[in-house]
């Protein structure tokens, strides 16, 4: 038997979560360094499965099949394909990075009593986090799947609730309240989605009667399982309703801004450039390949709220007074392009879309770190309290207009590649669609540049004065995020050779080809 | 004249014939050793209240209990390892009680909870030492007054009602007849007998006194309305089939009974004597699982009981009480499942979402937990509707991953007191998970399993009853399911909001430190929690093999 590399990339960080919690009250440094070093460790399972991958072989690889619970006909079932593999290296790149940045974020105050061990807690929930996604984007029976993804609401719902900016909070029970509030409003609005995904699920085995991916895609193929239409849309709506609050579309988005405004920017990363991409992954891993004829009927309403979610995501963030919320507006607004890519149904849509995914994950982790450290040295999250920070930080100002930039999908930096090709895709069988998505590229310049001239240009405020520059740690975070933005912006070629195939795959099973180019090219 | 003749030999025949000896009933008593070894250590623990010490009388009652249970457990494993589950499954004791998986399986469970259950009742180390004597939380007195000076006599000479513990075992000897009893007066018979001891129980709180036996005539007025129904259910039933056994009920239910005398002709075509005896029955059963609009008792009860009674009383009755549901169902009215089934479908739905939406309002955490097991009562009513092999098991599984959970949830309660005993106003428990990390964990742990998180049990009993309820074409009650289970969350949340991310109060309660007996309890169910939420399969297969009644 091979080494279980899938089992071992989730494994570690689910061990190493245990011990960070296990590490004594005193010894929070030592907490620290073991996450992180736990964090590298699963990085470099991630390294080794991205080269263990092989692009043009099977659909599903690495895998795993292990009995679990029989009664249910349930496996422990493991596989990743290219799209799978890339959001995996995506993960496990971005911990480090987020455990690095929120370094200082869960430094037990004073007034706490000595058995709250908020530090070790902090890390061992990033890392459980960190677990559970890992799996889910390699689970390939629906019934593993659905554990994960309702358990990793849990872990997250502490990091939310339990973690605020540290910086401005002091005691402050209002700022408790909004930030329970926002944990509360998370939880509730993806336990409500994941539970009628539930009954979807229960549905689809008692229609399938297995839970295997595999099986129930090639029962369908051969046609040896027929769902009628209409259980057929039921089962999908249930599917696509969870992943939509957790991607977020509009109109389920509201927890988004909420969360990501209250929680402290480390852990806005986590949501946002980690978690929610399992809601995307799952719409093409999930919908498409279990559901593809009601993936179809329902193709016109998804690119509707798609487009919605992309304009009103940038409108919203453009009236934003408060930094994080502005950032996961501009959130809101990217997924509705991963979610128009995936539903327009071409190749080029597609593979945009998953590239979409991981660019947004990093060029989001960008901003949103740098963002943080702006915060935590003023103490406040209002767009209005900055002003003329280039002058006394030049570092944390140039990096977070580079993080601004690749926001907006600047041509050179990583997401503009994905951007495009979304655009392309979509424009090519929806044009009407297509061109309304491009008024978001147009607002998305408006947000960053007009939230960079408020903070960043100008006079420079009082309170600004004397504002350090970023520290080396704070360095070590920013630096290696933007050389990767600027390197798949240059040359996205090694991902996307991994993405095509699967995403070849995924064209078939919807039975969709791509339209023909309306001009025949010259030969 | 001839009539007179008739009438007159009613009591004449037997004058003149031959006396037949009554015939000595055949009794399989191996069979019935768990029942009989739970009553006969209930007797004893009588006679030690009688004989032994006052000094030594709580350490020979908790030995006894705790031996006696095991050793109840042991006999079921010794069954069931020899097949009576299965393949030697049959009706004993003259058609009285059933041997079979389901009653095994339910007994096993009802076992092992009161074992952990005795141990909550055992627990001494919470409540302050009163006049230099530890004591537990119970009543010192339970016959003098509340506020008297009788009662301040008793707590000053040390007094502790050891009586619960023979209390107790009456009542598991009851329920484990319960989900067993073959026919209807043997169910009658279990009913009361684990009954009555639990509407004592309920009034020995040693504080709150008042709001103790309160909650004890509540729950004694209308249990005895209940049993009331369920008796005149069995008369109108007996009417109706000429039998008190389930068996021969079920072939007149059926239409396939053999010998049809004049008698049973002229009533088996009266269908309102068995659709009102039948509906009788059922609101009997109902009332003791706790469905609506059979609940009122439920919150009331659970708040004024001492919280080891509570704990014990939400797990242990709640499975018996399901388990006889489930045999009348299965085994006696299957014929007309077609009449029940809709009907069921509608208390299952309005406790699921009452319990559900009323739990939302509550303050109280006992009351709290009341509203969560109702609604819980829910959702295993989806599993008894689905009617085929897998709703058996999946109640069965359900029951028993519930019944560790509750347990566990009450034994933390009875942890966070203040200086008027157990502080079990919601408002008290803001920022317990920064005073006591530990407690905080375990008990969020408990509440996510009572939320149908994920690799816990409660999820997994969940998955199990409304796979089967969806397998048995109940679907819109699976979505119904999911629905009042997502307005829970948001109640359990709530409460997990206040214990993490709330600030303390700088006059909070304070959480004790437990003897090992009631860490045990609860170690225990956070142990079953996580097992049956990540490894369940071998529960599942036992709860499967489990699943077949005799009839």
């Amino acid at each position: 038997m091979s080494f279980p590399l899938l089992t071992a990339t989730a494994a570690l960080p689910a061990v190493g979560a245990i011990a960070t919690a296990a590490v004594p009250a005193e010894r929070r440094t030592a907490a620290k360094w073991l996450a992180l070093l736990v964090s590298l460790g699963t990085l470099a399972l991630a390294a080794v499965q991205l080269v263990r991958f092989e692009p043009g072989g099977d659909r599903y690889q690495l895998t795993e099949s292990h009995a679990w619970i029989k009664d249910f006909g349930v496996r422990y079932e493991l596989g990743v394909d290219g799209i799978g593999v890339a959001l995996i290296a995506l993960t496990a790149l971005l911990i480090p990075f987020i455990i690095v940045a929120g370094w200082h974020d869960a430094d037990p105050l004073e007034t706490h009593s000595s058995r709250w061990r908020p530090t070790q807690g902090f890390f061992a929930l990033i890392l459980a986090v960190e677990a559970m996604v890992v799996l889910s984007f390699e689970a390939t029976d629906v019934f593993l799947f659905y554990i994960l993804f309702e358990a990793m609401l849990i872990p997250m719902y502490f990091l939310i609730g339990g973690f605020g900016d540290r910086a401005h909070e002091h005691g402050d029970e209002a700022a408790a309240t909004q930030r329970s509030y926002a944990a509360v409003k998370f939880l509730l609005y993806n336990l409500v989605g994941g539970l009628l995904m539930l009954a979807a699920v229960i549905g689809l085995y008692v229609v399938a009667g297995t839970f295997s991916l595999d099986e129930i895609a090639a029962a369908r193929a051969n046609g040896s399982l027929d769902m009628a239409t209409n259980t057929e849309r039921l089962l999908f709506l249930g599917f696509f309703f969870a992943f939509a609050v957790k991607a977020p579309l509009w109109p389920l988005h509201t927890w988004l801004p909420n969360a990501m405004g209250e929680a402290t920017a480390p852990v806005a990363v986590l949501i946002t450039a980690v978690v929610d991409k399992v809601g995307t992954f799952a719409m093409l891993r999930f919908c498409l390949q279990l559901f593809p004829e009601a993936s179809k009927w329902a193709t016109p309403v998804i690119l509707v709220l798609a487009v919605i979610s992309i304009i009103y995501g940038a409108l919203l963030a453009v009236g934003q007074r408060d930094i994080k919320r502005l950032v996961a507006y501009a959130s809101i607004s990217h997924f509705g392009f991963i979610v128009m890519g995936i539903f327009a149904m071409t190749t080029q849509g597609q593979s945009g879309a998953t590239l979409y995914m991981v660019n947004h994950g990093i060029s989001t982790a960008a901003l949103m770190l740098v963002a943080g450290f702006l915060i935590s040295r003023r103490g406040s999250r209002l767009i209005a309290d900055y002003g003329g920070v280039q002058k006394v930080a030049p570092l944390l100002a140039g990096t977070f207009l580079v993080g601004g930039l690749a926001t907006l999908s600047l041509p050179g930096l990583a997401p503009f590649v994905s951007e495009f090709l979304v655009l392309v895709g979509t424009f090519s069988r929806y044009p009407a669609i297509g061109v309304i998505a491009t008024l978001g590229i147009v607002l998305a310049a408006l947000y960053v540049l007009v939230l960079y001239q408020r903070t960043m240009t100008g006079p420079v405020k009082a309170e600004v004065q004397g504002m350090p520059d970023l520290k080396v740690r704070e360095l070590l975070v920013v630096a290696p995020l933007i050389a990767i933005l600027v390197f798949l912006g240059v040359y996205p070629k090694p991902l996307t050779d991994i993405v095509n195939p699967a995403v070849q795959h995924t064209m078939s099973d919807v039975h969709k080809k791509d339209p023909k180019p309306v001009v025949e090219a010259a030969q | 004249m001839s009539t007179a003749t008739a009438v007159h030999s009613l009591w004449t025949t037997a004058a003149d014939g031959k006396v037949d000896k009554i015939p000595a009933p055949h009794i399989e008593y191996a069979q019935l050793a768990p029942t009989l070894i739970v009553v006969g250590a209930a007797v004893v623990g009588v006679l030690i209240e009688a004989f032994v010490p006052r000094k030594s009388r709580y350490y020979a009652q908790v030995f006894l209990s705790v031996i006696a249970l095991a050793a109840a457990f042991a006999a079921v494993v010794a069954l069931a390892a020899d097949g009576y589950g299965t393949t030697k499954a049959h009706i004993a004791a003259m058609g009285a009680v059933a041997v079979d998986g389901p009653a095994l399986f339910l007994q096993g469970t009802i076992l092992l909870a009161s074992i952990v259950a005795i141990f909550t009742f055992a627990e001494r180390r919470l409540d302050p030492e009163a006049h230099g004597s530890r004591v537990d939380s119970f009543a010192a007195q339970a016959a003098s007054v509340p506020g008297s000076d009788s009662e301040q006599a008793a707590v000053k000479a040390g007094f502790t009602t050891t009586e619960v513990f023979p209390l107790a075992l009456f009542a598991v000897s009851g329920m484990l007849v319960f989900p067993a009893a073959n026919d209807l007066l043997t169910l009658f018979v279990a009913l009361e007998v684990f009954s009555l001891p639990l509407y004592l129980l309920c009034a020995l709180a040693r504080r709150k006194r008042l709001m103790s036996q309160e909650a004890a005539v509540k729950y004694f007025l209308l249990g005895a309305f209940s049993s009331a129904f369920l008796l005149f259910g069995i008369a109108l039933l007996y009417g109706y089939a000429g039998s008190v056994q389930y068996a021969a009920i079920a072939d007149v239910v059926d239409g396939t009974v053999q010998t049809v005398d004049p008698a049973l002709a002229g009533t088996m075509g009266n269908d309102a004597l068995l659709l009102i005896g039948g509906a009788m029955l059922l609101m009997g059963l109902l009332f003791k699982v706790g469905a609506v609009p059979f609940h009122m008792w439920t919150p009331d009860v659970y708040q004024g009981a001492p919280t080891p009674v509570t704990g014990f009383m939400a797990a242990a009755t709640k499975v018996a009480a399901f388990g006889a549901l489930l045999r009348l169902l299965y085994v006696v009215l299957p014929g007309m499942r077609w009449d029940w089934r809709p009907v069921m479908w509608g208390v299952a739905i309005v406790t699921m979402v009452g319990g559900a939406i009323v739990a939302i309002t509550q303050t109280d955490i006992k009351r709290l937990l009341a509203y969560s097991s109702i609604a819980h009562a829910g959702f295993i009513l989806a599993g008894v509707i689905a009617t085929n092999a897998d709703g058996i098991s999946s109640v069965l599984f359900y029951l028993g991953a519930y019944s560790f959970v509750t347990i566990g949830a009450f034994a933390c309660v009875t942890l966070v007191r203040d200086a008027g005993g157990e502080a079990t106003h919601l408002s008290k428990w803001a920022g317990l998970g920064r005073r006591s990390p530990l407690v905080a964990a375990v008990f969020a742990v408990f509440l996510l399993a009572f939320a149908g998180i994920p690799l816990t049990s409660g999820f997994t009993g969940k998955f199990a009853v409304f796979k089967a309820a969806a397998e048995g074409g109940a679907g819109p009650l699976v979505v119904v399911g999911v629905i009042s289970s997502a307005i829970a969350a948001f109640f359990y949340i709530r409460v997990i909001v206040l214990m993490f991310f709330s600030e303390p109060k700088p006059d909070g309660p304070t959480v004790a430190v437990p003897s090992p007996l009631t860490m045990t309890a609860i170690g225990v169910g956070v142990a079953v929690t996580l097992v049956l939420g990540v490894a369940p399969q071998y529960f599942l297969d036992l709860a499967g093999q489990a699943g077949v009644f005799v009839r």
